[in-house]
């Protein structure tokens, strides 16, 4: 038994076929500014349709996360203890994602981390997350917002 | 205002591993032991409300029971909310008596989830709430789901891996008095601390138990109620709020419809969280009681935990809950687990909880919720 893969299906499509070129998108009404993932055929705000698609940098933060110890499927079992996480993107939507390239025990609530595509069985590789080296003026940025 | 509908008959069957059960046979079994305790014959049942079955899955599963019980209800549905669903039925049992639709309303539920499945065939089959393309791809189940939950809250509130196990403790205890119970030997914080990680930072004591077990509830109309052999559990009030399905589309980790649903109950019923005597509370993981005892107001933010170590939900407590051992201890077969906390509410009423009695409770409160903090019912139930 293989792992669940990406569906694309017509709300999900742009969103799969854009992630096989290494990016990472999100919805945004037209009409009253909200953005949200994951994808719909409305807005879930305002219930308009008038959706575009907003590229993400890339960069984001744990907001929260588990080590599975134990896999609910057979074809994770390989992979524990792996790390499941909600990243919040920098944009302000949140994703979940596996935190890879990491110790279980060193992820931290808010810890910095960036976006990668991992591949898998099927045709669409998976977005997925690993720590990320801060440059100075960045770390400067985070500890001056915490002091606010 | 129409009088409210009551709760006249509640049955469950024995929980834990029963052999040689089926989902449909537990059904039945719980369905004629709450109609006769109701002091009703299964000809008196003009509505049905079913639930689910993993062991025995049926498109409209209602029409199934009613066919196996030899009754031909004028109203019959399923209704599927997960672990919201025991509320829910009792909910809309209320509203159809409360409309004159129904006199005499039967809210059964039932699997053997635990001997008509492999453990690791339930914990599959549930893995599939995860949303398909935006969570299951990265190997989520419920109990991780519930776990980024957990994280998150001990993060903002200040809650510790043992303020969660002083809750498997205190359930634990609850489960020691009651015999039909599936876990009775008792545990330590030390036992929860020491048991498997199952998704950080829940470990295998903080999560509910796979059981086989049919519960059955029969809501009556209150005229109708007066001819019953017991003196019927009167329906307050009840309240529901949806706000998401998947843990990746809620809008919060740390706050969650039971929230509105309670406020609702309450509001209805004209009580505050303060009047309630006892409480049943959904408790699928320790953080889910934990959240939900604090998103209902009964304890504010971060303060539940140090009170639960303190004996707040022991029999003398402030707020004795789970008083049959809950999901944690006494069992959970699908929908009845939530249903046994419906059950466990009007035995506590009635002054039928032997051994593990609060003294003269006259209100109750449950609460079930199903998915992740998802779907939301409370229900605030009265001795009148
Ligand atoms: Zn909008």
């Amino acid at each position: 038994m293989s792992k669940p893969l990406p569906q694309p299906d017509v709300v999900t499509r742009h969103f799969w076929s854009i992630c096989k070129e290494g990016r990472f998108e999100f919805q945004h009404c037209e009409a009253c500014g909200h953005d949200q993932f994951p994808p719909r055929l409305s807005c879930t705000a305002c219930h308009g349709a008038d959706l575009g698609w907003r590229p993400s940098s890339g960069r984001g933060t744990v907001y929260s996360f588990t080590a599975v110890h134990r896999a609910p499927l057979e074809s994770f079992k390989a992979d524990v203890p792996y790390v499941i996480a909600i990243v919040a993107l920098e944009e302000g939507v949140r994703a979940m994602m596996n935190l890879r390239e990491v110790d279980p025990q060193d992820v931290t609530i808010g810890m910095p981390v960036e976006l990668f595509f991992e591949p898998t069985e099927g045709e669409y590789p998976l977005p997925q997350a690993r720590p990320r080296q801060m440059y100075p003026s960045e770390t400067l940025k985070i500890i001056m917002n915490s002091d606010s | 205002m129409a009088s409210k509908a009551v709760i006249t008959g509640v049955a469950d069957t024995a929980v834990g591993k029963v052999e040689g059960s089926t989902s449909l046979g537990l059904q039945a079994e719980a369905a004629a032991a709450a109609v006769a305790d109701a002091g009703l014959s299964l000809g008196d049942i003009d509505g049905v409300l079913c639930a689910y079955s993993f062991t025995e899955p049926h498109l409209m599963l209602s029409s199934v029971v009613s066919e196996f019980l030899g009754i031909m209800p004028s109203y019959s549905v399923a209704v599927s909310a997960g672990g919201a669903t025991a509320c829910a039925q009792v909910m809309q049992a209320a509203a159809l008596i409360e409309a004159g639709i129904c006199r005499h309303v039967l809210a059964v539920c039932g699997d053997n989830r635990l001997t008509g499945m492999s453990r690791d065939k339930a914990v599959a089959a549930l893995s599939e709430v995860g949303h398909a393309q935006f969570e299951r791809p990265y190997g989520i189940g419920i109990p991780a789901a519930y776990a980024l939950v957990a994280q998150r809250y001990m993060h903002d509130y200040g809650v510790t891996p043992e303020h969660l196990a002083g809750i498997a403790v205190a359930t634990r205890k609850h489960a020691m008095r009651n015999p039909k119970a599936q876990m009775r030997q008792p545990i330590t914080l030390e036992d929860v601390a020491r048991s498997k990680p199952i998704a950080t930072p829940l470990r295998l004591l903080d999560c509910c138990l796979i059981s086989d077990g049919g519960a059955a509830v029969v809501i009556s109309a209150a005229d109708a109620a007066r001819d019953t052999r017991k003196r019927g559990i009167e329906i307050l009030g009840a309240g529901q709020m949806n706000t998401h399905e998947h843990i990746i589309a809620s809008p919060s980790l740390t706050d969650f419809g039971c929230k509105q649903a309670s406020a609702q109950a309450f509001g209805r019923a004209g009580v505050k969280p303060a009047d309630i005597d006892v409480a049943e509370i959904y408790d699928s993981f320790t953080i889910t009681l934990l959240a939900e005892l604090e998103s209902i107001g009964f304890f504010a933010r971060g303060e539940a935990g140090p009170a639960i170590l303190a004996g707040a939900l022991d029999l003398d407590g402030a707020l004795p809950c789970n008083t049959h051992g809950g999901l944690l201890s006494y069992a959970h077969s699908g929908a009845a687990g939530g249903m046994f906390h419906v059950i466990e509410a009007v035995r506590q009423l009635r002054g039928e909880a032997e051994g593990r009695q609060v003294a003269s409770p006259k209100l109750a409160f449950v609460h079930g919720d199903g998915g992740i903090l998802s779907a939301h019912c409370s229900l605030v139930l009265g001795r009148n």
